[in-house]
Order: C-alpha cells, then sequence, then structure tokens
C-alpha cells in the first residue's frame, strides 16, 4: 500500500497534486483551525435558531417591516443570497461547455456554495411569510379549501423558480462528486469511513459505460443549468417589476439582476478559492492564474452592473415619470442615499484594481476586492427595495424602514446556515474535482501526442 | 449488457494497466481477438473506451429530452387546467394566459429533463450498487486513482479459464487476476 501514502505517477510520469484532494477528509492537515471555525460557525446557528424561534412565537412584528416596506432585509437578503449562488453554477456549467479546463480546480466547491447560498435563500422568503408553517400552500395540491395557487403571480413562479433550482444545483453537485466519493472510499482505511464513502459512492466503480452515461447526463445537465440560472434571477428581478412601483418598471431589470448575481457570485467564490487554497495548501492546484481568471470574471460582470446602473438612471431620466425621477433622487440623495452611494463605492471603486495584473493574482488584494463587492452587492439589494418601497406614488403611504435588532440577528444567524453545512463539505468531501483534472491532464497529453 | 449471474463460477479475468493508452489498446486487441462481453475501467472518463468498446447508448439523452417534453406538458397542462377549475379573474382578463405560464413551464421543463436524466443515467447503470465482484479483486481500489482495468466477462462465448488468461497475458499488462463471484454480504 505505498501508493498511497505517494503522490501518484501519472501516465507521462508527472506528479499529480490532485490526488492530495482525495485524501483530505480522511487525514485533514489543520483539525484544530477547523474546529474553532466549526464551534463559531456552530455559535451563529444557534443564533439563527433563537431568532427564527422568537419570530415563530411572536410573529413578524419583531421585524421592522410596515407597511410600505414591507419586505425589508428579508427580501433584500433573500435576492443577495441567491444571487451569490449563480456563480457556482456559472462556472461549473457554463465553463463546462466551454471546455475551459481551469474550471476543473473550482467548480466543486463553487457549486457546494451555491447550495448553501440557495438553501439560505430559501429560508427567508419562508420566514417572512408571517405564518410560515403554511408555506406549502404556495404549491398545487388538491385540498380541502378547493382552491388553486395563481399561477399569474410571481411569488408562485418564485416557488417553482427556487425549488427547481436547488434540485438542479443538488443533483448537479452529486453526480459530479460521486466518482471521487469513489476513490476517498478506495483510499479509506478504517471500517467505518470505507462504509460511510461507499454508501455515498453508490457502488461507482468507473466502468467505461457507466462513464459514457454519466458523462452524457453530466454534459445535459450542465446545457439545461446555465438558462435555468438567466430564468431564476429573472424571475426574481419580475418579483419587483410585475408590482406598479416606481423605480422597479425599468426593462433592464432582468439582465440587469442576473450580471448582478454573477458579479457578487464571483466575488463569493474568489474569496473561498483564496482562504481554502491557503488553507488546505492546495496552491498547486488552485494557482494564481486561475485568481488571475476569476477576478477578470469579476471585473468583467462588474462593469456589466456598473451599465446596468446607468441604464436604471437614463430609463427614469428618459421616461420622464415625475414618480420615476422622484424615486431616482431619493436614491442620489433621500434619506437611504448611503446604501446606493455605498454600493456604488463598494461595488466599483476597489473593482478598478483588478485592472492590474498583479493586484489579481495577489490572493489577499483578490480577497478585500471581492469583500467589497460582496459588500457593496448586499447594499444593492437593500436599496433597491427600501428606497423604493419607502416613499409610494401615495403620501399617505410613506414611511421609514429601520432594520430592528431582530433582524440583524437572523441576518448573522443566516451566515451560520451558510457556514455550518459549507465547513462539513469542507471537513468530509473532497473539495477540488480530482478526476476531471486527471481526465484534462490526460486530453492535453494526448493532444500533445497528436 | 449483463454481467455474468451465479450460475457462472468464474465472473471473469481482470488485467491491470498502468496507463490509459494501454488500456484502450488492449480493448481493441481484445474485441479483435473476438471477445464481446468485456468492460473497462478507468479513473476518469475516456472517450475512446467507449469507442473501442463499440458502446453506443443514446438513451440517457433521449430520456432526457423526453423528460423536458413531459416537463412542458406538465407545467402547462397543470396552469391552464387549475385555473380553469379555479378561475381568478381580475380585470376581466383571460383565463388561460400563456405570457404567464411560460415562466412556470420552463422551471419545470428543466426540472424533470434533470430528473429524467440523471435517474436514467443511474437505473441504466444499475446504481447504486451496494456490492459487485470486481471489487474483491486485490487491487481493484487502484481504478479509482490511477490504474486502468480490462475484464473479460465468464459468460463470454470465447472465454477460457487458460487460454483467456494467457491472451491477456499476452497484452502487456501489470498483472492478471482472477475474478471470483462473492456473494453479497447477509
Amino acid at each position: 500500500m505505498s501508493m498511497a501514502q505517494q503522490p501518484a505517477q501519472t501516465q507521462s510520469g508527472h506528479i499529480i497534486p490532485a490526488d492530495k484532494v482525495t485524501r483530505l477528509p480522511l487525514a485533514y492537515p489543520k483539525p484544530v483551525a477547523w474546529l474553532v471555525c466549526f464551534g463559531c460557525a456552530l455559535c451563529l446557528l444557534l443564533i439563527f435558531c433563537i431568532s427564527a424561534g422568537v419570530l415563530f412565537w411572536r410573529g413578524i412584528g419583531v421585524w421592522g417591516n410596515n407597511i410600505p416596506v414591507n419586505w425589508g432585509l428579508a427580501i433584500s437578503n433573500y435576492i443577495w443570497f441567491l444571487g451569490i449562488g449563480h456563480a457556482g453554477t456559472l462556472i461549473s456549467a457554463m465553463l463546462l461547455l466551454l471546455e475551459a479546463h481551469w474550471r476543473n480546480s473550482l467548480n466543486r466547491f463553487a457549486e457546494a456554495m451555491t447550495l448553501v447560498a440557495v438553501i439560505c435563500a430559501g429560508l427567508y422568503p419562508i420566514l417572512h411569510l408571517g405564518r410560515p408553517w403554511l408555506f406549502y400552500w404556495m404549491a398545487p395540491y388538491p385540498n380541502t379549501m378547493t382552491i388553486w395557487p395563481q399561477f399569474r403571480s410571481p411569488l408562485t413562479w418564485d416557488f417553482f423558480a427556487v425549488l427547481t433550482y436547488l434540485t438542479v444545483s443538488l443533483l448537479f453537485w452529486y453526480i459530479g462528486i460521486v466518482p471521487d466519493l469513489a476513490t476517498t472510499r478506495d483510499r479509506a482505511k478504517t471500517r467505518g469511513w470505507q462504509v460511510f464513502y461507499g454508501l455515498l459512492a453508490l457502488g461507482w466503480r468507473g466502468s467505461a459505460r457507466h462513464w459514457t452515461r454519466w458523462r452524457q447526463s453530466y454534459r445535459l445537465t450542465a446545457a439545461i443549468a446555465v438558462p435555468l440560472v438567466v430564468s431564476v434571477h429573472s424571475e426574481i428581478s419580475l418579483l419587483l417589476a410585475a408590482g406598479p412601483m416606481p423605480g422597479w418598471t425599468s426593462t433592464v431589470f432582468p439582465p440587469y439582476f442576473v450580471l448582478g448575481a454573477a458579479f457578487s457570485g464571483f466575488a463569493v467564490v474568489s474569496m473561498i478559492a483564496v482562504v481554502l487554497r491557503h488553507v488546505l495548501g492546495l496552491e498547486m492546484l488552485v494557482t494564481e492564474r486561475h485568481l488571475d481568471l476569476l477576478g477578470k470574471f469579476v471585473l468583467a460582470t462588474g462593469l456589466m452592473t456598473a451599465y446596468g446602473y446607468c441604464a436604471e438612471v437614463f430609463d427614469a431620466f428618459y421616461s420622464g415619470d415625475k414618480q420615476d425621477l422622484g424615486t431616482l433622487m431619493d436614491r442620489l440623495t433621500g434619506r437611504y442615499a448611503w446604501s446606493y452611494w455605498g454600493a456604488v463605492v463598494a461595488n466599483f471603486i476597489p473593482l478598478q484594481l483588478l485592472w492590474l495584473r498583479w493586484a489579481r493574482r495577489n490572493p489577499l488584494c483578490l480577497f478585500l476586492v471581492s469583500a467589497a463587492v460582496t459588500l457593496g452587492m448586499w447594499f444593492e439589494r437593500y436599496m433597491l427595495l427600501v428606497t423604493t418601497l419607502y416613499r409610494d406614488y401615495l403620501v399617505s403611504s410613506w414611511d421609514n424602514y429601520h432594520p430592528s435588532l431582530w433582524d440583524w440577528s437572523l441576518f448573522a444567524g443566516m451566515l451560520g446556515v451558510f457556514f455550518v453545512p459549507f465547513l462539513l463539505f469542507v471537513r468530509f468531501l473532497p473539495v477540488i474535482s480530482v478526476f476531471e483534472i486527471k481526465e484534462a491532464r490526460f486530453e492535453e497529453s494526448e493532444a500533445q501526442h497528436a | 449488457m449483463h454481467e455474468p449471474g451465479a450460475q457462472h463460477p468464474l465472473f471473469g479475468l481482470m488485467a491491470e494497466f498502468d496507463r490509459p493508452e494501454r488500456l484502450i489498446e488492449a480493448v481493441k486487441r481484445s474485441r479483435d481477438a473476438g471477445f464481446r462481453r468485456i468492460d473497462a475501467y478507468s479513473p476518469f472518463p475516456i472517450e475512446e473506451l467507449a469507442e473501442a468498446l463499440d458502446f453506443r447508448d443514446q438513451r440517457v439523452a433521449w430520456l432526457t429530452f423526453f423528460g423536458g417534453l413531459f416537463g412542458a406538458a406538465t407545467g402547462y397542462g397543470m396552469q391552464a387546467w387549475l385555473h380553469l377549475d379555479y378561475p381568478i379573474l381580475v380585470g376581466s382578463r383571460p383565463t388561460v394566459t400563456p405570457q404567464a405560464f411560460m415562466l412556470i413551464t420552463f422551471e419545470l421543463t428543466v426540472l424533470f429533463a434533470v430528473l429524467f436524466s440523471i435517474g436514467g443515467m443511474l437505473v441504466l447503470n444499475r446504481l447504486p450498487k451496494l456490492h459487485h465482484p470486481v471489487f474483491g479483486c486485490e487491487s481493484f481500489h487502484l481504478a479509482t486513482r490511477d490504474k486502468f482495468f480490462l475484464i473479460v466477462f465468464g459468460h463470454d462465448e470465447k472465454f477460457d479459464p487458460v487460454d483467456t488468461r494467457a491472451f491477456l497475458e499476452s497484452l502487456d499488462p501489470v498483472k492478471v487476476d482472477v475474478v471470483k463471484q462473492t456473494e453479497e454480504p447477509a
């Protein structure tokens, strides 16, 4: 069993650092640091349980929501989390179809990030329902009330979109990880781990027939997942745009939302990539070139989002609508102008650093720019909701909005919902797609021989 | 292709290779030698292997397509039917409104295409499977890492424990192993 101790040799004699990844779950390098992080995440999860408990017990009144601003933090965070999730699917599916081999070092943890982000996002509208235990009323099922859902409502669209997105993301991620789980199963030394990974790996044995069908299914799912991302975040913009509210009616909304989502998501993937490669010692797999490419993606989607900002302002002026102009002025100079300018500054000022090659390749620099973008996109979601809702057409329904303590504690707790499963993934599953790296190497060596 | 059942005392003979090119070559030569019931195992997908095995199966693609059709029909049909069953009249707008139904129709198209695709892939591959005779082969745990395996199944018409072994040895493998039928653990 000397093979298991050494890095594997490939057919062409190169050492594959990738094989290290399937050993990480069995011999995790920094268990104490992981336990400390996991402990903190569990504390956040506890805060989530308390906040949700208080919310269920006392009702939506514990939040700062009021009648003009009835969405508030819950829905702006929902949009923010779901948007972050989209980058995982785009990296994984779009770049797979484009045969960009460098994606293989990033797709696994990006998809895991998608999964947990979609779970966080999906919880928000349910918690926001007022009577969350009746959330299944959104589903069309035969019931004693003899009524059916209103399918022309974006809320029903939302139910189907998020459910589909969650299911597809989970299945895509899972069939992608099965071959690596089989590797981990075959490397496990103790009975317990062999059984654990054996069950997860579904009995995968790498038969050529299995691979052929697997590949068809994986590629087809990828091809379908790309338009799915576009449809899901377009649908979210329609949640806003289908209502007759000033500042929400611009036709730029669907692409603006999708690109903003990709922008914030690529930023979060960059942050995770920087942290993981440092903590797990994966610099050989997630190289500076990967950070460079991620930085380019953040920059490109950021500039497209900036175009959305311009188009929105132009749209308000071009329409000449009094109310639209009023909302625009509220955004620029009103009570919540901090969220507009916060978004503009945090999203686009540090971003300009990414024009420079050294900045994209410097992990700390990329991390900080990405953190600014994540924060900036949070400001943007908040700004889009609150600045429109707090000044409706009717002056009688004007009111200010302040998130309460329980709003903020639920947000903090939701970060626990994000980090607990993600840390479990980092600790117990192969974080990088090893077999796809081997496949790419084989194809590249073949191309060289040819 | 069915794998040998319990009536065949020998599940097959397994040859181990250390390079993918050798495995592809070995598969081609086994096919040329007249073996039909063979399979190859590799740590990553290799397109040439399926070609060498002459394995063409488009059923996953068709399942995905029909899953999508089924999802589209279900999605649109459900909305139209339920609105006819329980009309929600707003400003005398029509009951069945294709524009407003398209999003859910699209989502269900995607959902069922993916469910059929991945579910079909697993069913056709007979997965999940808790137990398989090839796992009894001593060095097979390397098939998910960096070794490449060729098996000639025991129910191949040309299979003969001695001759087939000699043939496999002639392919220049690392070694050849016997894969026995093993009972599922109770």
